[in-house]
């Protein structure tokens, strides 16, 4: 059997986020709906080994810079050298390795069958993230600035607060438009002991960088806590909001404690018009699958060893890639160097396991921040669609009119599980079938006669 | 014909009234209703031979340790034993599956005290092989929230029949868990909604109804079990908010169960039988008592 792999360029899902001034709380939480598909959506890296965490997040904010600011709180004191400025190529190339997958299986002659297969994968849009500012009467509002800095593009300050009423104060007035309801959220932070980091754009710095956009902050701590806040992020936005987690641990599988982590629909058959239409069908299927659960959810994308990949929708992540995201547990001895481009990558020892978490939420149905666990498990898990080509040549053997039959069948089935999937409706699906003019049905007639049934013929061969 | 359609009746009813009668036949249906519908609902990764394996080992254990003292094997508790781990043990390897049931029921036989065995069989395996082995863990989120009503039917049902005898300790045990996560949110400053989130849990649900039900290892008097109740909930809601393990309830359980034969000791009361035991216990006044030949259910 003979196969070649191709991959083709990747669709990119743009993730345009559009700036206002009522959305003073960005970043990681917020990014207001643009045009696009999974809008309002972050990018958030999750490297994790016993306590130690580091976090690289990014969003889509392409609003004023002026206007960016972002407020997390963070489980521990943060000092300069715990923070990182990250190339948003390594959370893009994160987001390509992990996309859900489109694979393509090309029918032979009926008479001489050998199968082909193309990937095509779904990526999310590079992501840049954003950021802030910081005064002295701090103090006498109960806010500690316990240390303050500027990173690349962001002046960064790390605050603690004895109330939310003072920081809710301070937070207004050094320009953080801070929406109602968070002065509750910001006090219940506090008495967990939690700090708060707050950034912002620094112009002069940002121009220097020569970048449109704002790159991913990264932040390295050691912490019990797994877990990551979402609640100031549902304050002001409006609607649902799309979280994509890459974890990347040692032991196995990532999943959330506090919520049911359940897999994408993986393995189908779909006609292959969907090639063209790959990004609609996903977003829809995400859209039916979370709709089972009341709308939202968190749903395991991929989770596989760093090492490998089969099919590859991208190259697994370098060592030098895995060094930069945080990965802190890799030995230094001889630098790995990618597979080519292309086939099943075979398995290199990396000791690093992905799970790409897509989560939908809104303030209602998920209350809580998220909480994480890493599992044992290191079981492989991809969002993988087949499309099926049937042979398109001319066919000129007995065996033509039972493969044609068999391609129809296969055709009907498709079409059942692409309604299923996405809650398309099945004429709507056979109509775009006839306008993509691909993958419509043969149009089968039988070897002699059509009176019936003629199953005896092959029995006898008669004649 | 007549005289033998008359005896045939009553030997019926007394089959089906002890069928009913035994808490433990209610709980191996619920649980293996439980396990139908993680896999084809929830579409747990649970290999029928991890099923078959637990199961083999439980019973396995039980009947050659029962043969070992000289006791009648009853493949009742052992099964529902199996049950729970595989309903709360996560692992990829068979090897696991069998040793947390073997662990689970040797602990039975082999850690008592004062004629009573001290772990909850599952729950000792459960913790101990995911402690002790990355590749098993307990997966707390598993069970989602949606389950809550169906939960809460098939045990208070339990409740309602009379079938689970310890159905004080499940709610209590709920009550003083509830007001832990209710009390944190309000000096938080917390929505209700999280505490209520909280509640939901599936995990804890199946603990309180299914787990620390179990009548042979909590405290034999009700004042006692109320007692123990309230310390698994503190331990489990510590372990769980300070120390951010969310199988905090689980690793509870087995902290706290050390402390059974103390307080036993002084809130005394009768020792628990299985009421099928009991009949047969009392049918067999001239035999030995169960209370010296039965170690381990």
């Amino acid at each position: 059997m003979k196969y070649s792999t191709l991959l083709s360029s990747v669709f990119a899902f743009g993730f345009f986020a559009a700036a206002s001034s009522a959305n003073a709380f960005c970043g990681f939480y917020v990014a207001k709906a643009g045009t696009d598909l999974f809008n309002e959506s972050s990018k958030v890296a999750l490297v994790r080994d016993g306590d130690r965490t580091v976090i690289t997040m990014a969003n889509d904010y392409q609003g004023e810079l002026t206007e960016f600011a972002m407020v997390i709180p963070v489980p521990t004191a943060i000092t300069r050298e715990q923070v990182h400025i990250s190339d948003p190529a390594l959370l893009k190339h994160l987001d390509a390795y992990t996309a859900p997958r489109l694979v393509e299986y090309f029918d032979d002659d009926p008479c001489r069958p050998q199968i082909m297969y193309r990937t095509m994968a779904l990526e999310s849009a590079p992501a840049p993230v954003a950021m802030a500012d910081a005064l002295s009467r701090a103090k006498s509002l109960g806010v500690t600035i316990e240390d303050e800095f500027t990173v690349g593009e962001y002046d960064i300050q790390l605050l603690s607060a004895e109330q939310s009423d003072g920081l809710m104060t301070y937070l207004d007035e050094n320009g953080y438009q801070v929406p109602d309801g968070a002065g509750r959220i910001l006090g219940s932070y506090i008495k967990q002991d939690m700090k708060f980091f707050v950034a912002k754009v620094n112009l002069a710095e940002q121009s220097k960088t020569g970048n449109e956009f704002l790159r991913p902050i990264a932040v390295a701590f050691e912490s019990p806590k797994f877990m990551l806040p979402i609640r100031l992020g549902t304050l002001n936005a409006r609607g649902d909001q799309d979280l994509f987690v890459y974890a990347l641990t040692r032991e196995g599988q990532v999943e959330t404690t506090n919520y049911r982590t359940q897999k994408i629909p993986t393995g189908q058959e779909l006609p292959v018009y969907i090639k063209d239409e790959f990004p609609d069908f996903y977003q829809s299927m995400y859209k039916t699958a979370a709709k089972r659960e009341g709308g939202h959810g968190v749903f395991m994308e991929y989770a596989w060893d760093m090492g490998w990949c089969d099919p590859c929708a991208a190259d697994p992540l370098s060592r030098e890639e895995l060094q930069e995201l945080g990965v802190f547990w890799l030995n230094n001895g001889n630098p790995s160097k990618p597979m080519p481009r292309g086939r099943r990558i075979m398995p290199q020892a990396q000791d690093v396991f992905v799970t790409r978490l897509h989560i939908r939420y809104d303030a209602k149905s998920f209350p809580e921040d998220l909480k994480f666990k890493t599992t044992g498990n290191k079981q492989n898990f991809q969002g993988r669609y087949v499309l099926r080509h049937a042979f398109e040549g001319e066919m000129k053997c007995e065996a033509a009119t039972d493969y044609m039959k068999m391609v129809n069948e296969r055709r009907e089935k498709e079409v059942k599980t692409l309604a299923n999937l996405t809650s398309w409706d099945r004429k709507d699906i056979w109509a775009d079938i006839d306008k993509a003019g691909k993958g419509m049905k043969f149009d089968v007639k039988d070897r002699n006669d059509d009176r019936g049934p003629t199953w005896w013929k092959d029995l006898w061969g008669n004649e | 014909m007549k005289g033998g359609n008359v005896t045939r009746v009553p030997l019926q009813t007394s089959f089906l009234d002890s069928l009913l009668a035994d808490p433990r036949n209610y709980q191996i249906s619920v649980l293996s209703s439980l396990i139908l519908l993680g896999l084809f609902h929830y579409g747990f990764h649970l290999p029928w031979w991890h099923v078959v394996g637990c199961v083999g080992a439980t019973l396995t254990t039980q009947a050659v340790a029962d043969k070992f003292i000289k006791r009648p094997f009853d493949p009742r508790s052992p099964l529902i034993s199996a049950l729970s781990l595989t309903l709360l043990l996560r692992t990829g390897s068979v090897t696991l599956s069998v040793a947390a049931g073997i662990i689970a029921i040797a602990s039975k036989y082999l850690i008592r005290w004062r004629g009573k065995h001290i772990f909850n069989p599952a729950n000792f395996g459960l913790v101990i092989v995911s402690l002790l082995f990355g590749a098993a863990w307990i997966s707390p989120g598993q069970w989602g929230q949606a389950t809550l009503f169906a939960l809460l039917l098939l045990a208070l049902g339990g409740v309602v029949t009379g079938k689970a005898k310890r159905w004080d300790v499940s709610i209590a045990l709920l009550g003083f868990y509830a007001s832990l996560v209710f009390g944190r949110a309000l000096w938080l400053g917390d929505p209700l909604a999280i505490p209520i989130h909280q509640m939901q849990s599936g995990a804890l649900l199946i603990f309180a109804f299914f787990m620390i039900s179990d009548p042979k290892t909590t405290p034999d008097s009700r004042l006692g079990r109320v007692l123990f109740a309230a310390l698994v909930a503190s331990v489990g809601f510590t372990i769980q908010f300070a120390f951010y393990n969310a199988a905090g309830i689980i690793l509870a359980l087995i902290l706290c169960a050390p402390i059974v034969p103390l307080i036993d000791r002084f809130l005394t009361a009768g020792l628990y039988q299985w009421p099928t035991q009991l009949t047969l216990s009392l049918s067999n006044r001239n035999g030995v008592s169960h209370e010296i030949l039965d170690p381990a259910e």
